[in-house]
């Protein structure tokens, strides 16, 4: 075989068994990123805690997951725990692993949010008697949270095709079943040119949610000259109506 | 003042039956940080009703002195008192303290993220329990009271500072308060929106509001103030009425001050 056959690609594209693998890449990354954000929250927070071990330990979390490769951490869960008695099915070790991973990105992302506010911001909610919890949850969550956007976003995509390292331990995710097919039909670049364009809408289409995410996050704190500037296009536009 | 007040209040965090407990009473308050003495044994009574102009160099601990009074800053030694509530950094004190006062910043510290409407009613909502409506009508009091009832659905960003501190004290106010502390309230503004909110402070004074402000404006000093409190490195080097400070300073830092600001 001396060519790219595209139709071969397109078929490979739309080939169901290659399909599937999609969804679990897609149901990989999703699980990962709520389960990372719900740790990362609270390894974040015990990293910003005044207790000097809960904060100690949370730094050693984020310097372990950090400072070693995923796939290590996705190959010890899966091949190395059993040796110790503790054994997960396939697809749990990959989202204890991804998770796991995840959540130490995560939590330096949520910290630089929450440190991103202004201390001016919890003075006024204490001075105005404002509970713990409310000045969390209405005060600093908010602003953090729109400043962990571009960052969040940044790490969901590199999550998204780090899921691809969970074929290593098995997980027939899209990598996994592109490398099932390019075995079976031996059409290499045909089959990874489907798994390339696979890998591409999902980012692409990450890419559009999250601007969406930024719009909308960052719409209540228009400044005076930004609200200028996306008011002159409207009247543009309703003298563009009349005439 | 009585004095005697403080001697029969053994261990007891609320002086009861005191008809003239002081708004503020700070005995020998102390501050570091590090190294630097913020507070050096500082004493100062207040009495209900006053209005208090805080006033000396930069660094002189102006505005560590009203941050402790709300327990924003915490102090390290010493008696504060605010309406007869010891100020011991036991949690249900910080609580009443931060209730009877209401507070100022410098820069606004409007939550950028919600309209000035939600700016002022997250407070009584959420701390007092109110419902919308009660919450809504109390803000666009307050919001009318500081004549800027027509920017209630904006967000801070979109207004002007001197606006953006007319919320934030009406923000404060949708608390009922019964001290205001104000941080250099006017010290981020523009110098034509100054007068706006020093407009809306003398309202709240002449309406009998307990006032502790720190500002370099002397013009409301010497209109509002009862009292000019005027520190230096950590004291209070000394107090008098307006006319009296003005006229004649006691210490020489006080007349060097005065030089420098009063041109």
């Amino acid at each position: 075989m001396s060519h790219f056959s595209p139709t071969a690609a397109v078929s490979y594209f739309f080939n169901y068994f290659l399909m599937k693998g999609v969804l679990v890449t897609i149901g990989l990354t999703v699980a990962a990123v709520i389960g990372g954000l719900i740790l990362g929250m609270g390894i974040a927070l015990l990293r910003m805690s005044s207790n000097p071990v809960l904060a100690g330990a949370a730094r050693f979390y984020i310097w372990f997951f950090r400072g070693t490769p995923l796939l290590i951490q996705l190959v010890v869960i899966y091949s190395g725990l059993p040796q110790l008695g503790i054994k997960f099915s396939v697809i749990t070790c990959a989202l204890v692993g991804l998770i796991l991973n995840e959540a130490a990105y995560l939590a330096e992302i949520v910290r630089s949010g929450f440190m991103a506010v202004s201390a001016g911001q919890r003075e006024a909610a204490w001075a105005l008697s404002l509970s713990p919890w409310v000045t969390f949850r209405r005060v600093t969550l908010p602003q953090a949270f729109r400043l962990m956007i571009p960052p969040l976003g940044n790490s969901i995509n590199s999550l998204l095709k780090a899921t691809s390292l969970a074929s290593v331990i098995s997980v027939e995710e899209l990598m996994r079943r592109s490398d099932m097919l390019m075995q079976e039909h031996f059409q290499i670049l045909e089959v990874y040119a489907a798994a390339t364009a696979y890998y591409l809408i999902l980012t692409s289409v990450w890419d559009a949610v999250q601007r969406r995410l930024e719009k909308h996050f960052g719409r209540s704190s228009v400044t005076k000259s930004r609200k200028v500037a996306t008011r002159a296009p409207v009247a543009q536009a309703s003298v563009e109506a009349r005439a | 003042m009585s004095e005697t007040s403080t001697t029969t209040t053994e261990g007891a965090t609320v002086q009861p039956q005191l008809r003239e407990v002081p708004a503020v009473r700070m005995e020998a308050v102390y501050k570091h940080y590090g190294d630097f003495t913020a507070l050096n044994e500082v004493d100062l009574k207040v009495a209900k009703g006053e209005k208090i102009v805080v006033c000396g160099p930069s660094g002189s601990g102006k505005s560590t002195l009203i941050r402790c009074i709300n327990h924003i800053e915490k102090h390290d030694e010493g008696l504060i008192y605010v309406n007869g509530v010891e100020l011991d950094h036991q949690r249900k004190n910080i609580d009443a303290v931060r209730r009877d006062t209401g507070m100022v910043f410098q820069s606004f510290n409007l939550f950028p993220h919600m309209t000035v409407l939600e700016n002022c009613t997250l407070a009584p909502m959420t701390a007092n329990g109110m419902s919308e409506a009660e919450a809504r009508d109390l803000a666009m009091h307050f919001l009318t009271k500081v004549r800027i009832p027509d920017q209630a659905e904006k967000f801070p960003g979109q207004l002007s500072g001197g606006q953006q501190q007319r919320v934030a004290i009406a923000r404060a106010l949708c608390m009922r308060p019964k001290i205001m502390l104000f941080d250099e309230p006017t010290s981020a503004l523009d110098p034509e929106m100054v007068k706006e909110v020093l407009e809306t402070m003398k309202k709240l004074a002449e309406e009998g509001m307990t006032m502790l402000c720190v500002t370099h404006e002397m013009g409301f000093a010497r209109e509002v103030a009862d009292r000019i409190v005027f520190m230096n490195e950590g004291k209070v080097v000394e107090q008098a009425a307006p006319e009296e400070f003005f006229k004649h300073p006691k210490s020489e830092r006080a007349r060097t001050f005065l030089d420098q600001i009063i041109h």
